[in-house]
């Protein structure tokens, strides 16, 4: 009798324990300090919540855009990731809504990013994602440059054109290599095509990529190919859909004017340290607008987890202000959190030009057109992103004509967008 | 008294085999027991070969970016057809799938000169390291640490090289030359991608053609010395004849690397500039993986049509080889 009841007392003991220890995986890419600065905060999740573990698992930028959607589709992968690919992963993502204590508070403070995950057959209330990086698309220039070439910076409201004229006389005048620069991929192709004109989507919200605006740009990025003044180095030097940037570029002084977004501030901050002067332009104009592109980093919880109250649990956490505020004071980025935007962050140990440069780009990002959100909300968006590069790269180095290229690009995404 | 312990060794081995060797022919009868022996090997040969063979065959004739076989519409031949769908093979422009057909074309010019230069400075290097030349050890471990690399290794090094500010252009503007963008011209690109390709595998295929030269008697050769035949005539005559063999190994062996080319090339040039490097290994991928929406079906129909120029390969290396050993 005595040894049935210490078996079972055991029995019941293993099962519950079994029960209680859920093990959560973070898969978590980071600009700068962003894993580190989650991975510092999960002791804290952890006194909360007896029995949840959290692993954070760093991996580069690549796995999530390339791995982590194939280990998705077949039932695998983490219980959270940070991701940016909104709309590609919206049908593996988990609707924590029904987990959290007070959805209303999240509502309320990330309104507009929510949005983003709102897509295809998730539920138009759900709450998918908790965006830890609000971005804008934007420049960055040498003011060092500028200065030792004594020509004057443009100022705000400067067009495209511009700041490649004033480039090129940098560059020219202090013998550097690269007057400017732009990352290869269509995201950042994007905000100064919508600034020529591009719409991307047409009256009823269709979308339509090869308009005269869109055309206007693309004559003119690649006009800017030939003449030297963008980097051929960055869209020449790769094939395909490929990702690349030039800001080790920068980061080098090698390069006057560098167009890329507000993730980079936190790297240049670290790497340039006081080696020159830098300054951020925010968007840039072109003859029809000035706007860049938003977009965002964010935790999503996927549906395949095994313990989806604890991913509830953890993204409220994460979406918690003063959670937020301690781990943006580390990774030094713009906040998505509307209560923590109207407070402001106090950034740890920050030089003026990063300061400088984060209210720049924080105050740009209400500035930018309507179909840049809804190019950021669009789930197909990453179709676009990658077959821009593409095709104009083609163009680029005389493998197509702008007019065959242009002709290409629309049906490339014309087909993945029938997929 | 050390034979007599290994022969006792043996026979204890054989004695302890007998009993259950007798049950299991008992069990599957005298003819099917070597099934038995083969049957883990075909297991693990059918769940790492056959099966991802024919669920490639699956996925090309299915459609939609889903893995999971159940949620992907049959499509039949549909992206067979769409990869061939072209006014003119020699005109990628005409072409529905014009980056898979500028693929094809790179990859034809690609083994054509990567295969026929690598066979002759393997042949070259492999003779001279032949004879009876100073330093000869040192220099065949030299000519071969390359094959040691990493694929990735050799290609970031090289990337280090032939960068703008890379150690090439550095040489040349301090000997008082002009800097190339070698990475950023098709031309060049593609001439260093076959360059680069060559210098970490050339040595494999020395290796091989050193032992084919060894491999011919001696006799031979002071026969045609005593006959007073000149160097460059045994070369020709006896050499090259007698080689044949060897070199036939190395030619399939290295078109079927060359086929496959895609690490080193990924990461020196990313396929780049545009497409002028880009090799079929690297559009599967591309389509497959790196694009959106990931088309699956029709990585999996160029992969299947990559597969059959290799099949055709082999089966001329098959035929050629039965011929040669018919002729010998």
């Amino acid at each position: 009798m005595k040894t049935t009841l210490t078996t079972t007392t055991l029995g019941l003991i293993l099962a519950a324990g079994a029960a209680s220890a859920q093990e959560l995986r973070f898969m978590c890419y980071q600009d700068g300090t962003e894993c580190a600065a989650w991975a510092s905060q999960m002791p804290a999740f952890e006194a909360e919540n007896p029995g949840i573990t959290v692993v954070v698992d760093e991996v580069p930028y690549q796995s999530i855009i390339e791995s982590l959607p194939v280990q998705l589709e077949v039932g695998e992968g983490p219980d959270l990731a940070r991701v940016t690919d909104y709309g590609g992963l919206a049908r593996f993502m988990l609707d924590v809504r029904p987990y959290v204590s007070d959805p209303a508070a999240i509502e309320a403070r990330y309104g507009q990013s929510l949005a983003w995950a709102r897509v295809g057959d998730n539920n138009a209330d759900g709450i998918y994602n908790i965006v830890d990086q609000l971005t804008a698309t934007g420049g960055f220039a040498n003011k060092t440059l500028f200065d030792q070439a004594g020509v004057e910076m443009p100022g705000p409201g400067a067009t495209f054109a511009e700041w490649a004229e004033a480039s090129r006389a940098v560059r020219d005048a202090v013998g550097v290599d690269f007057a400017m620069a732009i990352d290869r991929t269509g995201h950042r192709f994007a905000g100064p095509a919508m600034s020529y004109g591009a719409a991307y989507f047409d009256e009823n919200g269709d979308p339509i990529l090869v308009d005269d605006g869109f055309r206007s740009f693309a004559e003119q990025f690649v006009a800017w190919h030939e003449d030297g003044t963008l980097a051929r180095d960055v869209w020449a030097g790769a094939g395909g859909g490929t990702y690349q940037d030039a800001a080790a570029e920068f980061i080098n002084a090698n390069l006057v004017m560098y167009y890329s977004g507000s993730w980079q501030i936190g790297r240049f901050g670290r790497d340039i340290g006081d080696a020159f002067d830098w300054v951020a332009t925010g968007g840039i104009c072109g003859p029809v607008a000035c706007t860049g592109m938003p977009g965002g980093a964010g935790i999503v919880g996927f549906k395949q987890t095994e313990h989806p109250e604890a991913v509830g649990k953890l993204m409220e956490f994460m979406a918690r202000d003063d959670v937020q505020a301690a781990v943006l004071a580390q990774t030094r980025n713009i906040p998505a959190n509307s209560v923590l935007q109207e407070q402001g962050i106090e950034y740890q140990d920050v030089s003026d030009d990063v300061k400088a440069a984060l209210t720049t780009f924080a105050a740009s990002i209400p500035t930018f057109a309507d179909s840049a959100y809804a190019l950021q909300g669009y789930a197909n968006n990453r179709a676009i992103y990658t077959a821009t590069p593409a095709r104009i790269t083609q163009a680029i180095v005389g493998e197509l004509s702008l007019d065959d290229a242009l002709a290409r690009l629309d049906a490339d995404i014309a087909e993945a967008i029938a997929q | 008294m050390l034979k007599t312990a290994a022969v006792q060794a043996y026979e204890g081995a054989f004695n302890l085999l007998e009993r259950p060797m007798l049950a299991l022919q008992k069990l599957f009868g005298q003819s099917r027991v070597a099934w038995v022996f083969l049957l883990p090997n075909l297991v693990i040969f059918g769940l790492f070969t056959f099966l991802p063979i024919i669920l490639n065959f699956v996925f090309a004739t299915t459609g939609g970016d889903r893995i999971i076989l159940a949620d992907r519409p049959f499509v039949g031949t549909e992206h067979f057809a769409s990869l061939l769908d072209c006014e003119s093979y020699f005109d990628p422009n005409s072409c529905h799938r014009d980056l898979f057909w500028r693929a094809v074309g790179n990859t034809g010019w690609f083994v054509l000169m990567q295969v026929g230069f690598m066979i002759l400075f393997s042949l070259i290097t492999a003779l001279i390291l032949n004879r009876d030349i100073v330093l000869r050890g040192f220099f065949r471990a030299v000519f071969f640490y390359p094959v040691l690399l990493s694929p990735v290794v050799v290609a970031l090094i090289w990337k280090w090289i032939l960068q703008r500010n890379g150690v090439l252009n550095a040489g040349l503007e301090g000997a008082g030359f002009g800097t190339i963008n070698w990475l950023l011209e098709a031309d060049w690109a593609f001439f260093w991608v076959v360059f680069v390709s060559i210098w970490c595998n050339m040595g494999f295929y020395v290796l091989i053609l050193l032992a084919g030269l060894q491999s011919i008697p001696s006799d031979v050769y002071e026969a045609a010395e005593m006959d007073g035949t000149p160097r460059w005539r045994q070369l020709w005559r006896i050499t090259l004849p007698l080689l044949m063999p060897t070199m036939l190994v190395v030619m399939v062996l290295s078109v079927i690397r060359a086929v496959q080319a895609f690490d080193e090339i990924y990461v020196l040039t990313g396929g780049g500039p545009g497409s002028a490097t880009t090799l079929l290994i690297q559009y599967i991928y591309d389509v497959g993986f790196s694009t959106r929406p990931r088309l699956y079906g029709l990585a999996a129909a160029a992969s299947l049509l990559m597969a059959g120029v290799l099949f055709v390969l082999t089966i001329i290396q098959l035929a050629a080889t039965r011929k040669q050993s018919g002729d010998n």
